[in-house]
């Protein structure tokens, strides 16, 4: 065996082979990292390859860039396909005759689509699932077809069918075996998930064996073994996968009987000097087709190279996703294969949900488990399976629900427990971050990586957590402020239950002292949304933030800014004018901000009844930009101009800011439309975007700029305007009731149980019975908008409030101008030196 | 300072104040953050307009409350707090602002000289 580690050379940038390189990098190794993918792009999620078809971009899968690599030190060689291994000179060769030596090779090769030997395979409109220009094939072939056909009703074929069902298919999927998935499901299983499959308008064949594929006028025919026929546009083969190993039969290396890498618990083959990892290997007779043993073998493979002590021994195969938005789950002996085996069956007819356990003859353990339709008890179930913890008294309650079932005591968990799978944290992990003083869930999720895959075991994660809080003896403080001892939360329940409209009444039956400026302003934000009552009451006037306080933006030489609003960014020339006459003549510098709209600054406080006065008359209403709540609603110019749009954003934008103007919320939000895929609007980039598809509205939530940008999420596709402003009332209204003070869509999705499919179950499956009441709330904001600059000017006892002084009309003598580049702007503290020696 | 002092000069009228918030007025060339809290004793207070950490007059407009039971009011701009009573800030001690001795007499706002 050679000790050098030199040079690294990694064959397949995938996601397996990604992930031992970048770890590799990151623990401090020093050898050259070499990487040599054979596709033209960096690693990329192939997990969730359908969403190409559902509005996301390969940008967004993407796990790496060329630039990323390289900051790691790695080397990366794309669309580079290695023709030979010589294990003798430790060297490769690739397709352009380049050689690359290597002390250590890893083969990441992965898998390759297994097409049936069925005649017509190759005809054109035929087509596998498995890379990316895979897809973009089959996305360009769907343009003009209306029938697709997916050979295999296993896991990934499924996947397959939701891809084409995305691009609009009347889609069929066609299975040689008696039922669908039948590798994780039971009889009962496979044929509960084929009811809901079927509810979608996919239509399956089971027991169907295809005999041969002909081409007749432009369509492709397919015969089957009973007989019958089914004529298509495309048909895709997604009938399981099989290692990619032949560079190492070529190099002979010990290959499985049927196919894969033979490799120890080190990954090491059967060559000291080669390591191979993920689909491609073969470890016990067994290949491990999912992400997180090719995770695992990439550790392993790591600390290989660096004399750890990592060993693979096999991963748990037990699976929890969505297929065709059906979730589906299976754990460990699914089919009940030992018959000593005993099972607990349960039977939603309503919701059509199936669900089985099977235990061991004793009847004290769990040995596997099929989950259809809703898989709810799924991780409680499968940490008894993988920790053989003993079975509760009444079982059958594990099946119900975790709530109902009492749950799984976080305590019974050995500290060697895997709570995330995806990132592989141990509870012991969690029990010291939390003894090193981490007592914030999202401080956890972020330095443990613990839920920020998959996000399935987020309720786990939270019981494990507060467990242990509790066991240390922790209490977290989650109060707002020294005078409430509540969150805003719960403040808002207050609030709303007890119809309390007032500061004082707050304080007097709910908190103590005289509030402060943490708390007052959440108070004024909490009864605008609920009740939205001119926020310069005199009952509220005192609460209100610096901005909200003077509805107008304070700069640092307090002076403040206007934004009148220009919803959609659309302005007539006219009220153009209007603004440039009101900014020259108040001398305002004005700028064209981020949001579509027009800030003039410099504004003394006496000022800005004068100036809004004008704006109003000019047919302006204030924009907000002051408060926390609905700033603007960015739009392109979309189809009513533009050659690509395919939907009337600026319509929609209008609609929507008009809408939501005045909504006071837990932070600023910030909303845009794009008229097509193109994305001018930047929507994926706000707190609700808004994306044309032929079919209407895609829906993304979760989005912000600034210090921590994030992207939206998908939330909803293919919508009708009415679905999609009720979807957003949902959305917001149910934001602005359970948000923390100041925290954006983004940090709120997070914080959520249950993250993003939470909030789905929520607002688009109203699994909490509240749809209609959030929906009633936002109208009755909606209902009583006003401007409230158009409110203030019209009130004489509000004006004196703008005065600099109670007793003198003069403005603040400290403010002083020094111009630049034509306009004005706050003379610097070196400046004002200067000006006070000139006076 | 039930006694009304023979030197006091008028501010202002109470009635230009709001309860729970502040105004600013100007004496002798100085701004001075007036505060209105009727059910404290007292229930006027007055300090230097001028927030020295943020460099601009803006005390007046911030707002008011408690913190562990000392008046404080908030900086709108950076939002350090400065006690009511003595001006200093609770985040940078070495920081005060001054404190004017205000009351009101009859309707007017008053400082004593």
């Amino acid at each position: 065996m050679n000790d050098k580690t030199d040079n690294v050379v990694i064959i397949g940038n995938g996601m397996v082979g990604h992930h031992f390189a970048t770890t590799l990098a990151t623990e401090g190794s020093e050898a050259n990292i070499v990487i040599v993918g054979e596709e033209p792009r960096c690693a990329y999620d192939r997990v969730h390859l359908s969403e190409l078809f559902a509005g996301k971009a390969p940008a967004d899968l993407a796990l790496a860039t060329e630039e990323q690599y390289k900051r790691l030190g790695i080397e990366v060689r794309l669309g580079s396909a290695v023709v030979s291994v010589d294990t003798g000179q430790h060297e490769i060769e690739l397709a352009d005759n380049t050689r690359l030596q290597y002390d250590k090779l890893v083969m990441a090769t992965g898998s390759y689509p297994f097409v049936p030997p069925i005649p017509g395979n190759t005809l054109k409109g035929c087509f596998v699932y498995r890379t990316i220009e895979d897809l973009d094939a089959i996305r360009s072939a769907a343009e003009n077809a209306s029938t697709g056909v997916v050979i295999g009703g296993g896991l990934l074929g499924l996947e397959c069918a939701n891809a084409l069902k995305n691009l609009g298919l009347d889609t069929h999927v066609v299975e040689f075996a008696p039922g669908l998935m039948g590798v994780q499901l039971d009889t009962t299983g496979s044929a509960v998930l084929r009811e809901h499959i079927e509810a979608l308008d996919v239509t399956v064949h089971t027991d169907t064996a295809t005999q041969e594929i002909a081409a007749e006028d432009n369509r492709l025919i397919l015969r089957f073994a009973n007989g019958s026929t089914l004529e298509t546009d495309l048909v895709v083969f997604s009938a399981g996968i099989r290692p990619q190993d032949q560079l190492a039969r070529d190099a002979d290396l010990e290959v499985g009987p049927r196919g894969g890498i033979v490799v120890d618990e080190q990954c090491v083959t059967s060559h000291p000097d080669v390591l191979a990892i993920g689909e491609c290997a073969l470890y016990d007779n067994r290949i491990f087709g999912l992400v997180a043993p090719g995770y695992r073998m990439a550790e392993t493979a790591v600390a290989t190279l660096s004399s750890g002590t990592e060993r693979f021994t096999g991963a748990d195969m037990s699976t929890k996703l969505k297929l065709l938005g059906v979730e589906v789950g299976s754990i460990g002996d699914a089919h009940g294969a030992d018959e000593s085996s005993q099972a607990y069956t349960y039977r939603d007819p309503v919701r059509n949900v199936y669900r089985r356990m099977n235990v061991s003859a004793d009847g004290r353990f769990i040995t596997g488990a099929v989950l259809v339709g809703d898989t709810e008890p799924y991780d409680q179930i499968l940490q008894h399976y993988l920790n053989h913890l003993p079975l509760p008294d009444a079982p059958e309650s594990l099946l119900v629900s975790a709530a109902e079932g009492g749950g799984l005591s976080a305590d019974l968990l050995p500290d060697s427990a895997a709570v995330c799978s995806c990132h592989n944290v141990t509870k012991g992990e969690i029990v010291a971050s939390v003894a090193k003083g981490c007592v914030d869930l999202g401080e956890l999720k972020s330095t443990t990586r613990a839920s920020t895959g998959c996000g399935g075991c987020a309720a786990l994660l939270k019981s494990v957590f507060d467990t242990e809080l509790e066991a240390q003896g922790i209490a977290v403080d989650k109060s707002i402020c020294e005078h409430f001892a509540h969150t805003r939360q719960e403040l808002f329940h207050i609030c709303q239950v007890e119809q309390i409209r007032d500061m004082p009444t707050l304080l007097s039956r709910h908190g103590q002292g005289l509030g402060c400026d943490i708390c007052k302003p959440a108070a004024a934000s909490i009864f605008a949304s609920l009740y939205n009552d001119y926020v310069l009451d005199a009952q509220h006037v005192g609460l209100q933030d610096t901005n909200d306080h003077m509805l107008a933006n304070m700069q640092k030489n307090g002076t403040y800014s206007v934004v009148p609003r220009i919803p959609g960014g659309e302005i007539t020339p006219d009220k153009l004018i209007a603004i440039g006459e009101v900014a020259k003549r108040y001398d305002l510098y004005t700028k064209i901000t981020g949001g579509q709209r027009i800030d003039l600054f410099g504004a003394h406080a006496h000022e800005l009844p004068l100036i809004w006065r004008e704006l109003v008359d000019a047919g302006f209403e204030t924009g907000h930009a002051y408060g926390k709540s609905l700033r603007t609603v960015k739009s392109c110019v979309g189809s009513t101009w533009c050659r690509y749009g395919v939907q009337d954003s600026v319509g929609m934008a209008l609609t929507l800011e008009n809408r939501y103007k005045g909504l006071r919320s837990p932070h600023k939000l910030k909303l845009a439309v794009s008229g097509c895929t193109r994305e001018c609007a930047e929507a994926q980039s706000k707190d609700v975007g808004v994306i044309a598809t032929e079919g209407g509205w895609n829906l993304y939530v979760g989005g912000n700029g600034g210090m921590r940008p994030r992207h939206a999420d998908l939330f909803a596709t293919d919508l009708d305007d009415a679905t999609l402003i009720r979807y957003i009332d949902r959305f917001l209204m149910f934001y602005v009731r359970t948000a923390d003070r100041l925290q954006r869509t983004s940090v709120w999705l997070e914080s959520l149980e249950g993250g993003l499919d939470y909030a789905r179950e929520v607002v688009i499956d109203d699994s909490l019975g509240i749809g209609a009441e959030l929906e009633a709330q936002m109208a009755s904001i909606v209902g009583t908008y006003q401007c409230e600059w158009k409110t203030t000017i019209e009130d004489p006892e509000q004006l004196k409030r703008f005065r600099a002084f109670a007793n003198s009309d003069e403005p603040d003598p400290g403010v002083r101008f020094v111009r630049e580049r034509g306009q004005k702007r706050p003379a610097r503290e070196e400046e004002l030196i200067n000006l006070a020696v000139e006076v | 300072m039930s006694e009304q002092s023979v030197t006091a000069s008028p501010l202002c009228s109470v009635a230009d104040l709001t309860p729970g918030s502040g105004t600013a007025v100007i004496w002798n060339g100085e701004q001075i953050a007036l505060f209105y809290l009727p059910d404290q004793e007292p229930c006027v207070y007055g300090v230097g307009n001028y927030d020295p950490l943020g460099g601009a007059n803006v005390i007046s407009r911030g707002i008011v409350g408690d913190r562990a039971g000392t008046l404080v009011v908030a900086s709108p701009l950076y939002k350090q707090h400065f006690s009511l009573r003595d001006g200093r800030c609770l985040e940078e001690p070495d920081t005060v602002l001054p404190v004017y001795p205000v009351a009101i007499a009859g309707d007017q706002v008053v400082i004593h000289d």
